[in-house]
């Protein structure tokens, strides 16, 4: 069994190691205040079964408040917390049955990582052998079966993290949750425990929520990504859906970069742009200026002696590059190139915008 | 190229001078670390070396440990250091048990308390000993007539029991008080509690085991050194139990000494061997329980990074 575990074939491993299988996890109308600001104001979300589910959204705006309701460290002021349709709101943490990560080191700085692991273990009373086993076997799965006698300060930020991944899924939790794992360890590192964390997440077929400010953390990892804003649901959608379909003007500009250009009512709910005329998507609102917002990728840029437009920056992503140009009104837009079609757009040349004849996302222009 | 040289040359000229520098401070400090530890040995070790003399070295008869042999068959020796002990324990027990629980539940829930349990635990500091003893023995004094005829009569006699008197555990407990929270205070400081507390209750341990199994293990070194402080105020306190009428070891041996010179000194450096030997055992208790469990681990994790290993 631990065979399977440890060569990396693309074969699930054996299903002890997973609960029975992802549970459905529920917030209904979770309000929290502290003091003078709000954590959470009327949050609804729910979790299907075995998905990886990410909480994104700027810092303040309540998501890791509900993952410590879920985990028990905080308690709502109204609202439940279901987790497979009953109630947990009053059980307390330890009762819990969730296996978190903390985004600071966690480890038990007195224990080994072998006796980290089976801590929850020994919490439970099982026996000093099939504990020692379990532990092997998880941090086997984790990759680091060779640290296991290591003390956590013997042990890289990385490895402590794996560690505690392995620690929280020592006791078969139902609900896996991550708070912000990755943030402190260095760029290198979190992209390979980002793919592992979804690595052994699908493999095991557990719920997790994975809290994170980091967009394309959450883009990249997540079935489904719930945009949180000042303690409220914005958008909960599929990476792809987020990016292409975002349902507001803040979603559209926390996910990926946004871009505003003035645009001006037409006749039949169209809207002009850059001199084009295209419908809206979504709703349009109902009164003042508005802007469209638009993708860098989704904006071409043509070098043009008469164009009104100027390039005012160039920045170097590799295959492409992103050009900043300034519209004749002043407002700046982002514009994706490949880095070769970019060398006849040298910064301070003139271009000409067009966007492509697609529905725009409109919002209220901002007062600048 | 005019122009390049005198750039060049100008740090040029002053690089002789950081080189030779060093070298000459090199020299210094070591000769100073010399002197001053020459001096802090003569100062500490010298009027010991000389007490010891004085003791086993008597006139006319020689070399003779009388003096110590003396000592130990002498009246009370064995009682008051009995005395001692006990409420040394006693004195660590209980303050420990009033300030650990305390401390954990002020951080965790109420930190804007910490303040005032700060204020709290350092007052003593402020009131002398002698005044401290005053107001306790007026206290003994007025109790047993005020409440002649009630429970707490009885309750006067006992704290005042001899055999063991309660009111000094009192008393030293509240002189402790300042020292054990300061170093208490320093060791949860030194660890992310919060976190922790949640990641054992997350592991599915309550309150009481996160407190027993993963709090008081963290917290070791800070527990030791508040047991190192306390043992050595009550080791050192003769204030207090003096003006109260007791007799621990510290009292004993003023009482003892003021016959006769030499075993008045032999009784001092005895107490001063003694009170060294605690405190060493004290801190060997505590470092061989760590080592005992972090040897075999790291024997069995040396194999592929040992250079990790060497950092702490």
């Amino acid at each position: 069994m631990t065979a399977t575990t440890t060569d990396r074939t693309p074969t699930p491993p054996p299903p002890p190691l997973a609960a029975d299988a992802g549970a459905t996890v529920e917030f209904r109308g979770l309000h929290r205040r502290f003091g003078a600001t709000v954590a959470l104001e009327g949050l609804d979300l729910a979790a299907r079964p075995g998905e990886l589910l990410a909480l994104l959204g700027p810092s303040g705006c309540g998501k890791t408040t509900a993952l410590r309701m879920l985990a028990g460290f905080e308690h709502p002021d109204a609202g439940e917390v279901l987790v497979d349709g009953a109630d947990i709101t009053k059980v307390p943490a330890h009762r819990r049955g969730t296996g978190m990560v903390f985004q600071s080191y966690s480890l038990f700085p007195h224990l080994t990582a072998a006796e980290n692991v089976a801590f929850g273990l020994r919490m439970r009373g099982t026996g000093r052998g099939e504990r020692q086993r379990r532990a092997a076997e998880l941090l086997e799965l984790v990759g680091l079966g060779q640290l296991a006698g290591r003390f956590p300060h013997e042990m890289s930020g990385g490895q402590q993290q794996r560690v505690a991944l392995a620690r929280a899924l020592a006791l078969q939790p139902r609900v896996l949750l991550l708070d912000e794992p990755l943030s402190a360890l260095d760029a290198k590192v979190r992209l390979t425990l980002r793919e592992e964390i979804r690595r052994l997440q699908q493999d095991l077929g557990i719920t997790t929520l994975f809290v994170t400010h980091d967009q394309e953390e959450a883009l990249s990892m997540a079935d489904r990504v719930a945009v949180l804003r000042a303690g409220r649901l914005e958008q909960v959608a599929e990476p792809a859906e987020l990016y292409a379909r975002p349902a507001t003007a803040f979603v559209a500009e926390f996910v990926g970069t946004m871009s505003r250009i003035p645009a001006v009512r037409a006749a039949d709910g169209l809207v002009e742009v850059l001199g084009r005329r295209l419908p809206a998507a979504g709703e349009v609102p109902a009164q003042g200026e508005l802007d469209a917002l638009v993708r860098p990728e989704a904006v071409q840029v043509a070098a043009d002696p008469q164009g009104a437009a100027t390039v005012v920056a160039a920045s170097f992503l590799g295959a492409i590059t992103r050009l900043t140009v300034r519209l004749p009104d002043g407002a700046e837009a982002k514009a994706d190139l490949p880095t070769e079609a970019a060398a006849a757009l040298p910064v301070g040349s003139p271009a000409t915008l067009t966007l492509p004849d697609r529905p725009v996302l409109l919002d209220h222009r901002r007062p600048s | 190229m005019a122009a390049l040289t005198p750039p060049a040359t100008g740090p040029s000229t002053p690089t002789p001078s950081p080189t030779a520098a060093p070298v000459r401070r090199r020299g210094r400090p070591r000769l100073w670390r010399g002197l001053v530890g020459l001096v802090a040995v003569v100062y500490f070790l010298g009027p010991m070396a000389a007490s010891v003399l004085f003791t086993v070295d008597v006139p006319n008869e020689g070399f003779t440990l009388s003096s110590y042999s003396g000592i130990f068959g002498a009246e009370g020796f064995w009682s008051s250091l009995r005395l001692t002990l006990e409420l040394a324990a006693a004195t660590i027990a209980a303050t420990m048990l009033l300030l650990v629980p305390a401390l954990i539940a002020v951080r965790l829930t109420a930190p804007r308390l910490r303040v005032l349990v700060e204020v709290l635990c350092s007052l003593p500091l402020v009131v002398p000993a002698v005044a401290l003893t005053a107001g306790i023995s007026s206290v003994l004094r007025w109790g047993p007539d005020d409440f002649a005829g009630t429970p707490l009569f009885q309750t006067f006699n006992a704290i005042q029991n001899p055999g063991f008197p309660v009111v000094l555990l009192l008393a030293y407990v509240l002189m402790a008080l300042p020292l054990a929270y300061r170093t208490l205070d320093a060791g949860l400081r030194a660890l992310d509690l919060e976190t922790l507390v949640e990641a054992s209750r997350n592991c599915g341990a309550g309150w009481p085991r996160t407190v027993v199994h993963v709090v008081l293990p963290n917290l070791r070194g800070a527990l030791l050194n508040t047991a190192f402080l306390t043992l050595a105020l009550v080791l050192g306190e003769y204030t207090v139990a003096s003006i109260l009428g007791y007799q621990p070891f510290a009292v004993w041996i003023v009482s003892l000494g003021g016959s006769n010179a030499q075993v008045s000194v032999s009784v001092s450096v005895l107490s001063l061997v003694l009170t060294w030997v605690l405190l060493l055992l004290l801190a060997a208790a505590g470092r061989g329980r760590s080592q005992r469990t972090a040897r075999p681990n790291r024997r069995a994790a040396a194999a592929p990074t040992d250079a990790a290993l060497e950092k702490p």
